[in-house]
């Protein structure tokens, strides 16, 4: 007996086959690709921000300077400098009073057009101001310098001026608070669903219901906390602490999930070991359960923060885009953290805060990478095949 | 209840009582203890016996008045809350030191409490869940004491701010239905990229590729899961939107900067890794021993995975899709930088459209008045969105999990 295979069809098949395998490795290819365009976007629109443009100015300290501070300066350069420079002179005038009458050589901040014309972007500068620039570019009166200001001022209105301390140290505060309530609480939860829950229908309708608050969208999280933390408890708007407990609601099942699968993935030969020495249930989880499996649990709440740190929408609905420009003094005073920052600036009108956006993603995602890059090491340090 | 008053009542009240009830229990069990006994108790847990006594009454008095000053019941200071709560918790810690000899299980006692607190902690979710659906119901309620809900289901003009000038002066008008088209156009483009590429990479990952470039693509994909959704909105606005617009263009065509298709791509590229981590769970679920099965009768790989791997995960498979539209039609950020304010009921995915949580976010940062029935307007949407989500998220998560179970 003899089976007769088609060869066309055999062919065909076999065709069908490379194209079905070539489909599938595009799909993956499709996802890199835009990772790639992705970060290459980001970072071009964003690294110029890292340099600011300054020019070496003549400031004269003089009695106008107080009502005038722009009289300092060189009126055919004074266009060309910050507002926020000018701004500070007068202040610095009244605490150093031995400057009056002198004459001083400065770099100062140039505004935001100058800073965009210099890195060759679009602006708004007159002709005869370009062709200064131009001038005092190719005197080495005008430089770019790495912009420190991005890193150590808050928002501000002037694109050259704004930065992100008070942003970063905003997430800190928030970051400070979801930790200190969701971890007890996740770990605890985790702990006693999977160590001493009976299995009736309360149990089960607890983790029918963690697995469904993970999946339940971030908004109406925030409206939650609107409707709780502010409107019933009366806690402050656009505060850490309500922004700090509306994540920690958010980030709970998250760490419950990774925690129960950390404690689930101890095999039973150590809880039954330490059983029949005589210690009780407790004193098993505590003693070995625990400590076994905390390299788990601490990469799953790694992740878990991480995820939080990248939230916007919720803190949008409580209000955290306000307009801040210094740090947070209290977990009560109002705050703004780097996605709501980043949010804020990208709907700026002026050009020049598109790439003060972009820069602010590049540092945020660097924090992200970086926790979750941690997160990875202490999984693949600590794991163990039991 | 004020902050300050709420540190003073912990830091100098319940902690040194706390201190003070630690020290008192080992110094009781100390004293009653045969010091050259072979078996002893631990000292530390008598301590913390009697430690675990005072909480309860305290905690409970607290809380009660915590919770009758919210709902403004009562008006009690808080000096003579915080000194009940104290008296009550010596009263009880003073019956649990009295209770202390060699005798008693202490650590059987300890670990009730212990599982209880516990037990506590686990109700947390589902006193959120609770919280999410008392606050949204609540807000809602009185929106459609305002609004008919009949209207606000079925109305096609969104006018909440009363723009457009009606036959008896400035209507308000609270029809969602342009809004549920904008927030289904944009997830159905979304899931026209996320379904094809995230199964397919899932295929990839778990059928054809090798162990090293599985090793490369799952963090890959795991970036772009980590990716923060303002990100991916900044990058739909500013790069994405354009790029469409000048394609349409070139093309012919007429597109909005507020179109539907960017924030529909990039939310789409967002859940690819939704997507395909839980086809991936899925398919590997399957046995090998069926695959072995069809191989062994000639079929070609993508025949096997075709004819018999898909339709064993189907189940599985779907639910994830469904998982994925919940996400899709949850997410914010990306709508809210990308997509409109004007609610469009169109099929032109180059329009601009608005979409659900565009104006749940519009109308809680406007500076209106709270009770006002534009920001009510909101919490109405929320709770459309709310029962959409629930629903989508309890289908799929009941069919994954007893997928798993069927193979395990």
């Amino acid at each position: 007996m003899s089976i007769h295979i088609d060869p066309r069809s055999l062919r065909k098949r076999k065709n069908r086959e490379a194209r079905f395998k070539a489909l599938s490795y595009m799909a993956i290819s499709v996802a890199g690709i835009f990772l790639v365009i992705f970060f290459a976007d980001i970072v071009r629109q964003g690294y110029t921000a890292f340099q600011q443009t300054e020019i070496a100015v003549e400031v004269s300290y003089t009695q106008e300077v107080y009502d005038n501070p722009r009289s300092a300066i060189d009126a055919k350069i004074a266009p060309l400098v910050s507002r926020g420079v000018t701004r500070i002179l007068p202040m610095h005038l009244r605490e150093n009073p031995q400057l009056m009458g002198k004459t001083e050589k400065l770099w100062v901040l140039a505004n935001a057009e100058v800073d965009q014309h210099v890195k060759g972007k679009a602006n708004r500068l007159k002709p005869r101001e370009v062709t200064l620039v131009d001038e005092m570019r190719a005197a080495g009166e005008i430089r770019k310098a790495f912009n420190t200001g991005f890193f150590t001022n808050g928002d501000s209105k002037l694109p050259e001026m704004a930065g992100i301390l008070s942003a970063a140290v905003g997430t800190l505060y928030l970051l400070a608070i979801t930790f200190a309530f969701s971890f007890p609480a996740g770990v605890m939860a985790a702990i006693y669903l999977e160590e001493f829950a009976p299995d009736n229908r309360l149990m089960h309708i607890v983790e029918v219901n963690i697995n469904n608050l993970a999946a339940i969208p971030s908004i109406l999280f925030g409206l939650l906390g609107l409707a709780i933390f502010i409107n019933f408890m009366g806690f402050p708007r656009s505060s850490a602490l309500v922004g700090g407990l509306t994540l920690a609601l958010m980030t709970l099942p998250v760490i419950i999930i990774a925690t129960r699968a950390a404690i689930r993935a101890i095999p039973d030969s150590i809880r039954e070991g330490a059983l029949a020495l005589g210690a009780t249930h407790w004193q098993v989880v505590w003693d070995h359960v625990l400590p076994l499996s905390l390299p788990g649990i601490l990469t799953g709440t790694i992740i878990g923060l991480a995820r939080a740190i990248g939230e916007t929408a919720p803190l949008l609905i409580i209000g955290m885009v306000a307009y801040i420009q210094d740090m947070p003094r209290g977990v009560t005073s109002a705050a703004t953290v780097l996605p709501a920052q980043i949010y804020v600036w990208s709907s700026e009108s002026l050009r020049a805060f598109t790439e003060r956006t972009s820069a602010g993603i590049i540092v945020l995602l660097a924090v992200l990478l970086s926790m979750n890059a941690v997160a990875i090491l202490l999984r693949n340090k600590y794991e163990r095949k039991w | 209840m004020t902050t300050t008053y709420l540190a003073q009542y912990l830091f100098a009240g319940l902690l040194p009582l706390a201190l003070f009830g630690y020290l008192a229990g080992r110094r009781k069990i100390r004293a009653q203890q045969d010091p050259s006994a072979r078996y002893k108790a631990s000292e530390n847990l008598f301590g913390w016996y009697a430690v675990t006594r005072m909480l309860l009454p305290a905690a409970v008095v607290s809380a009660g008045a915590t919770i009758l000053d919210l709902f403004d019941l009562i008006d009690v200071p808080w000096p003579m809350v915080a000194a009940t709560a104290l008296l009550l918790g010596a009263g009880a810690m003073w019956i649990g030191i009295k209770a202390i000899d060699p005798g008693l299980r202490v650590r059987t006692a300890l670990e009730k409490t212990i599982v209880r607190v516990l037990l506590l902690a686990s109700l947390i979710s589902i006193l959120t869940t609770i919280g999410i659906v008392l606050s949204i119901v609540f807000e809602a309620v009185h929106f459609f004491r305002i609004v008919n809900f009949w209207d606000f289901l079925t109305g096609t003009t969104w006018n909440p701010d009363g723009a457009i000038v009606g036959e008896g002066g400035t209507q308000h008008l609270f029809g969602s239905v342009p809004l549920f088209a904008g927030t289904f156009m944009i997830t159905a483009i979304a899931m026209c990229v996320a379904i094809p590429v995230g199964l397919f990479s899932a295929i990839c990952m778990s059928e054809y590729a090798s162990l090293r470039v599985r090793r490369i693509a799952k963090p890959a994909l795991e970036i772009l899961a980590g990716i923060p959704t303002v990100v991916y909105g900044f990058f739909a606005a500013i790069t994405v939107s354009p790029f469409i617009v000048r394609l349409a263009e070139s093309v012919g065509l007429q597109a909005d900067y507020t179109n539907a298709l960017s924030p529909g791509l990039v939310m789409g590229i967002m859940i690819i890794p939704l997507v395909s981590s839980l086809s991936d769970d899925v398919i590997s679920s399957v046995p090998q021993s069926l695959r072995e099965g069809s191989l062994a009768l000639g079929a070609y790989p993508s025949e096997t995975i075709k004819r018999v791997v898909l339709p064993a995960a189907l189940p599985g498979i779907v639910s994830a899709c469904l998982l994925a539209i919940s996400r899709a039609v949850g997410e914010t950020m990306i709508v809210v930088m990308a997509a409109g304010l004007q609610p469009n009921l169109t099929w032109n995915p180059l329009a601009g459209m608005t979409t659900v949580n565009v104006r749940i976010v519009d109308a809680l940062t406007g500076d209106q008045a709270f009770d006002s029935p534009e920001t009510l307007a909101a919490f109405g949407l929320g709770l459309v969105l709310l029962v959409l989500t629930l629903c989508l998220n309890i289908v799929s998560l009941t069919v994954i999990r007893k997928f798993r179970q069927k193979y395990e």
